[in-house]
């Protein structure tokens, strides 16, 4: 048999765009309102993506600003002398400056603060502007490093503290500086370490006739070069870089810095990205949802297309050009609420930034976002969209009738297949990391599937346990859960979604909050002194006490860098890039004390406290995390260089420390026994009833004992807690994103299924329900629905917030139940009052308008 | 009968088989026909057969399989339609009328059997290749108008053309707009008309594509007695005008009345084919 031949023409590619033109008319408004929940999302994507991109353009236009100087050497020692002659010659100019802690006085209101002193020569900054008031301070303060008078530069924040100006003196050791200037910005320092530790500067000639510097003391030596322009400094650097790691001197350049500063405000971005993203999610989730109730209420009209001749595909795309244009509509506003977002943001974390952020708007960002919105907004809909390639023109006469769904549908899989890449892709953008994306996809994905599998549960279980015995109300109402065209798997799945997202966000945020959080209560102690010299301890206590302010520890401590790890000599390790150590911990200096036992902020993990066996060689104890980190075990043998004499240890023991508690804590605590002739400094630890008692403390000190410094803990947990708060709030600005579009997402979901109700409940009401039948109908349907789906994502959520704490973030997890229960119970009351509200149509309206087909 | 044709088939010359072919068509025994036709020694196919046909069904079968009971809702009808006639099925509801009417439209899929149209055979075609074939040969009129409800009158007359890749449709569709007594009100949304005017507006659709056949489902149930009439008087009239065959489903026997041949069936089997009285065609004209 063969056949006559098949029509063959199409209609033009404009015909789907007038269709899709023609049928939004009457439902623009309504399609805006699915696009809506993804405004928010993009609006959160577009401004931190345009934040990060002004942030990393300006960090790479100011890096020479921001180090002040082409190369930075450091060292937590004078240079070695052998390698004077070498570093005399590098480059043109140089700035030699050293840096510590002290206690600092104005004589004229006798106030007394904790600061960092900068003994400096030279004519750093070699870049960018160091901003003084008066402008000419800075000449003033260069003009006295080659003349005998004493002259200081201050920082703003301590001037503003104790009510000082210039013009005004400053006692710093025994020497009385006149304060030429006050200091706004100094390249390199951003606000925030301004803040916590304001910074004295004092021409480097005066230094030795301070008094200030002992053995033992903690200080910082740099040398800041300036090289011709057009020098390679990498490559200077290069090639000196083995013989300065001998010597323990670090070395920064313009270059290194960049790399450093752009890679921790990367890692910000990234995570506040993630946190865009998943309002992003939110937002697509309801995208699915009011598109498949939309998709239901045009299946007559697509029935009627199929019957005049329109393929199944020509009808869809007919729908999905509709919802791009409206993805593309939805993203321009998020787009441009991005862009405003952008601007405000520099705002928000001024202070913890080291550049000025330049405030341009960022096309990249705003095309990113655009391209974004309509992608997620096309790959989402697309779900419900391929479900009217399926329509059966039959409906067209026979209204009831229902298509085969058992049919898979291969395109349907093609679609779930994108939307898990475009997932996990994006993720990876985000976190660079593939491990990282992908549990972050599989993450989402299972709980989809858990909710999902809920829903579905949900239906059979009252299916299955109807009961036959309850009143009229409850039985309808359960019966509607499961009844044809019943919205329980897609109501289950979005609310559920959008709790889930938002309820993991907060647990993180709180996660994350609760690390940094120090814990400052009652008895502990406020007042830190420190470097105490051994001779003068006797002298310090005794000052205490005279006060009657109680020692409630007293510590000592010895510095000292790691040498080798199991005999392999700490140089080597460093070269070895394949080990996995950081070069930070291999490096870097370490503060250590020696007593028998543990003290109440340490629990021992394994093995025993510090002791000294018969052996000689002590056994030390190191921090669980140290261990780890260090891919250390027991019994393994650490050998310290204790300023120049070698000394090896076994690990004897592991302990937990609890880091927020105020106390000296140690990394790696060695037994008493053998460090006790090393040259030490003493911390001890007091508490002061008043300020008016501290600043007595601190004025005597500054007195007797220059060299010592005191902490006013009070001020220091002031401080954090200002930058803690700083932070948090821009958590929960960016999560109030997240909420924001969960919050547009239920209500709209629970909007658009309304158009499944109404005709039944007019039913009702034509066979003589009352309107309080009907509401309370309603009302158990919606409220189980909204219940279920609360405590899913909630359960859920404690889930993936454990196993967010328990594999990347390491710390106890303790759910905050409260803020859970609260949201479970809004989020149930807020699904069954957007139910009700749905229905008000059906009690205002009389019932012959909906029968008719006229609602 | 059966056993004579084949008998006189198969010892007779090509020219009687088609003389025998013609005979089939003109009393519509086209079931017969192919089942004489099935075992033809002679390269005489169904193709070249069927194209004298616009419409012919052929022991068409439909039934539905639920919770592992066989429910058959039409069983083994057979007929065949010519250019321009115009046909009415009849039967009471549940009867498989609109079944039927779905299955010779290409809206269905029969369980077993063949429909062909305008000699393109639907059994083998996927929805989108029927979907192209309706567009192009056939025309629709249903009970509840089927109106696209976002789009004006007009608009609704054009999808069909639109639909074919027409570019300059709007003429033809305004001169059915006028035609159908509706001209001026091509702006308006089918909300905004009466039912009556929303049912000529789907005449007007229905006739836009110039269909080789019409099927038309209770045009008039949800109508007024004078409404109905206008209706029905426009129906018959564009039909002779155009030549188009008209497939008639109703329940009311003097909308049937008005239609050349009719056919009854009840409980999914036909119970008879007759042909109405001449006189009763070319008295509709002047009712």
């Amino acid at each position: 048999m063969s056949n006559g031949p098949l029509p063959s023409a199409r209609p033009a590619l404009s015909w789907l765009w007038r269709m899709a033109w023609r049928d939004s008319r009457r439902s623009r408004s309504r399609l805006l309102l699915f696009v809506s929940a993804i405004v928010l999302g993009i609006a959160a994507l577009v401004g931190i993506r345009g934040f990060g991109d002004n942030l990393s353009r300006s960090i790479d236009e100011q890096a020479r600003e921001l180090v002040g100087a082409d190369l930075v050497l450091s060292g937590s020692a004078p240079f070695d002398s052998t390698l004077a002659p070498t570093l005399r010659q590098l480059g043109q100019n140089r700035s030699d400056e050293v840096a510590f802690a002290s206690l600092v006085q104005f004589p004229k209101g006798q106030g007394v603060r904790l600061a960092q002193i900068k003994a400096l020569n030279g004519s750093f900054p070699y870049y960018g502007e160091w901003l003084t008031e008066p402008a000419a301070a800075v000449t003033d303060f260069r003009q006295a490093m080659t003349s005998r008078e004493q002259v200081a530069l201050v920082d703003d924040a301590l001037l503003v503290q104790f009510a000082a100006r210039p013009g005004d003196s400053i006692r710093v050791g025994r020497l009385t500086f006149r304060i030429a200037g006050r200091v706004r910005k100094t390249p390199g320092q951003s606000g925030f370490s301004a803040a916590v530790a304001p910074t004295v500067f004092i021409p480097s000639q005066f230094l030795p006739a301070t008094g200030l510097m002992q053995r033992g003391s903690r200080v910082q030596y740099r040398t800041y070069y300036q090289f011709a322009p057009g020098t390679d400094v990498e490559a200077v650097v290069k090639r000196l870089e083995a013989r300065l790691d001998k010597v323990n001197i670090n070395s920064d350049t313009v270059a290194e810095r960049k790399r450093q500063t752009g890679r921790s405000f990367t890692d910000l971005t990234r995570f506040l990205n993630l946190v865009a993203f998943v309002a992003l999610l939110l937002g697509c989730v309801g995208v699915a949802s009011a598109v498949s109730l939309y998709v239901r209420e045009k299946v007559a009209s697509v029935a009627i297309l199929r019957c005049l001749g329109a393929s199944g595909s020509q009808a869809m795309l007919i729908y999905l050009v509709q919802i791009a244009a409206m993805g593309l509509v939805g993203a321009t506003i998020g787009a441009a609420l991005g862009t405003a977002v952008q601007l405000l943001l520099p705002r928000l974390f001024a202070g913890f930034l080291p550049v000025t952020v330049a405030v341009a708007v960022s096309w990249s960002a705003v095309a990113q976002g655009l391209v974004t919105g309509v992608v997620v907004a096309v790959l989402f809909a697309l779900l419900p969209l391929l479900s009217i390639r399926r329509v059966s023109p039959l409906r067209t006469l026979r209204a009831a009738y229902e298509e085969d769904t058992a049919r898979p549908d291969p395109l349907r899989v093609v679609v779930y297949g994108l939307i898990v890449l475009f997932i996990t892709g994006f993720a990876y953008l985000q976190t660079r990391e593939w491990k990282q994306a992908v549990s972050f996809a599989g993450g989402l994905l299972v709980t989809f599937f858990v909710l999902a599998g809920l829903g579905q549960g949900l239906r059979l279980l009252v299916r299955r346990f109807y009961p036959t015995s309850w009143s009229y109300v409850w039985r309808q109402g359960l019966a509607n859960l499961y009844r044809p065209n019943n919205q329980t798997l897609l109501l289950t799945v979005s609310i559920g979604l959008g709790v889930f997202l938002m309820a993991t966000l907060s647990l993180l945020q709180g996660l994350l909050l609760s690390r940094v959080q120090i814990s400052a209560s009652d008895g502990q102690p406020n007042m830190v002194l420190f470097d105490i010299q051994p001779a003068q301890r006797a002298g310090v206590t005794q000052l205490l006490t005279s006060r009657k302010l109680p020692i409630l520890q007293q510590v000592p401590v010895v510095t000292m860098r790691l040498a080798a790890i199991n005999g392999q000599r700490t140089a080597d390790l460093k070269k070895d890039t394949t080990n996995g150590l950081s070069k930070g911990a291999l490096s870097r200096e370490y503060r250590v004390t020696y007593r028998n036992k543990l003290i109440s902020s340490e629990t021992l993990a394994e093995g025993l406290a510090p002791y000294l066996p018969p052996d000689g060689t002590p056994r030390i104890s190191v921090d669980t995390d140290f261990l780890r980190r260090m891919k250390l075990r027991l019994g393994d043998t650490l050998t310290f260089n204790v300023q120049g004499a070698p000394l090896a240890t076994i690990i004897g023991g592991t302990r937990t420390v609890d880091w927020t508690r105020v106390q000296t804590n140690f990394q790696v605590v060695f037994p008493a026994g053998v460090l006790e002739p090393a040259p030490q400094f003493l911390v001890l630890m007091t508490r002061v009833p008043n300020n008016t008692v501290l600043g007595a403390v601190q004025r005597d000190l500054v007195q007797n004992f220059p060299n010592v410094s005191a902490i006013d803990l009070g001020l220091v947990l002031q401080t954090l807690d200002d930058i803690l708060s700083k932070i948090s709030f821009v958590i929960q600005f960016m999560a109030f994103f997240s909420i924001a579009t969960g919050l547009v997402v239920v209500v709209s979901s629970v909007i658009v299924s309304r158009y499944q109700r109404v005709q039944e409940s007019v039913l009702l009401r034509t066979l003589g329900a009352s309107r309080r039948q009907i509401l309370r109908i309603t009302l158990v349907e919606y409220a189980l629905l909204g219940l279920l789906a609360a405590v899913a994502g909630l359960v859920l959520a404690v889930g993936a917030a454990w196993a967010l704490a328990y594999f990347l973030f390491e710390v106890p997890f303790l759910p905050a139940v409260g803020p859970l229960l609260v949201l479970a119970a809004v989020t149930t009351t807020l699904t069954a009052l957007i139910g009700l509200f749905n229905s008000r149509d059906v009690l205002t309206r009389p019932p012959l308008e909906v029968l008719r087909g006229e609602a | 009968m059966l056993s004579l044709s084949k008998h006189l088939y198969r010892h007779s010359q090509f020219n009687e088989a088609v003389e025998m072919l013609r005979q089939a068509q003109h009393d519509g025994s086209y079931g017969l026909l192919k089942y004489i036709l099935s075992d033809s020694p002679l390269p005489l196919t169904l193709a070249g057969a069927t194209c004298l046909f616009v419409l012919t069904v052929e022991n068409l079968t439909k039934s539905y399989t639920s919770g592992g009971r066989t429910l058959t809702v039409l069983e083994s009808v057979s007929f065949a339609l010519q250019a321009q006639d115009t046909f009415a099925i009849v039967g009471p509801s549940g009867s498989g009328k609109t079944t039927l009417l779905g299955l010779c439209a290409g809206l269905d899929r029969a369980s077993s059997g063949s429909v062909s149209l305008n000699g393109i055979v639907l059994d083998n075609l996927n929805e989108d290749q029927r979907a192209a074939v309706r567009n192009e040969h056939v025309g629709f009129i249903f009970q509840n108008f089927q109106l696209l409800p976002t789009l004006t009158a007009l608009e609704n007359v054009l999808v069909p053309l639109e639909l074919r890749g027409v570019r300059n449709g709007t003429r033809t569709a305004e001169e059915l707009l006028e035609r159908v007594g509706l001209a001026g009100r091509g702006h308006h949304y089918p909300t905004q008309l009466s039912g009556g005017e929303q049912q000529r507006v789907s005449l007007a659709r229905a006739f836009v594509n110039r269909p080789k056949i019409l099927f038309a489902d209770e045009p008039t149930g949800n109508l007024d007695a004078d409404t109905s009439a206008r209706v029905v008087e426009l129906l018959f009239e564009l039909n002779r005008e155009a030549g188009t065959t008209l497939v008639l489903v109703t329940h009311d026997l003097e909308l049937a009345a008005r239609t050349q041949r009719i056919v009854r069936i009840k409980g999914g089997a036909m119970l008879s084919d007759t042909r109405t009285a001449p006189a009763a065609v070319s008295s509709s004209a002047t009712l």
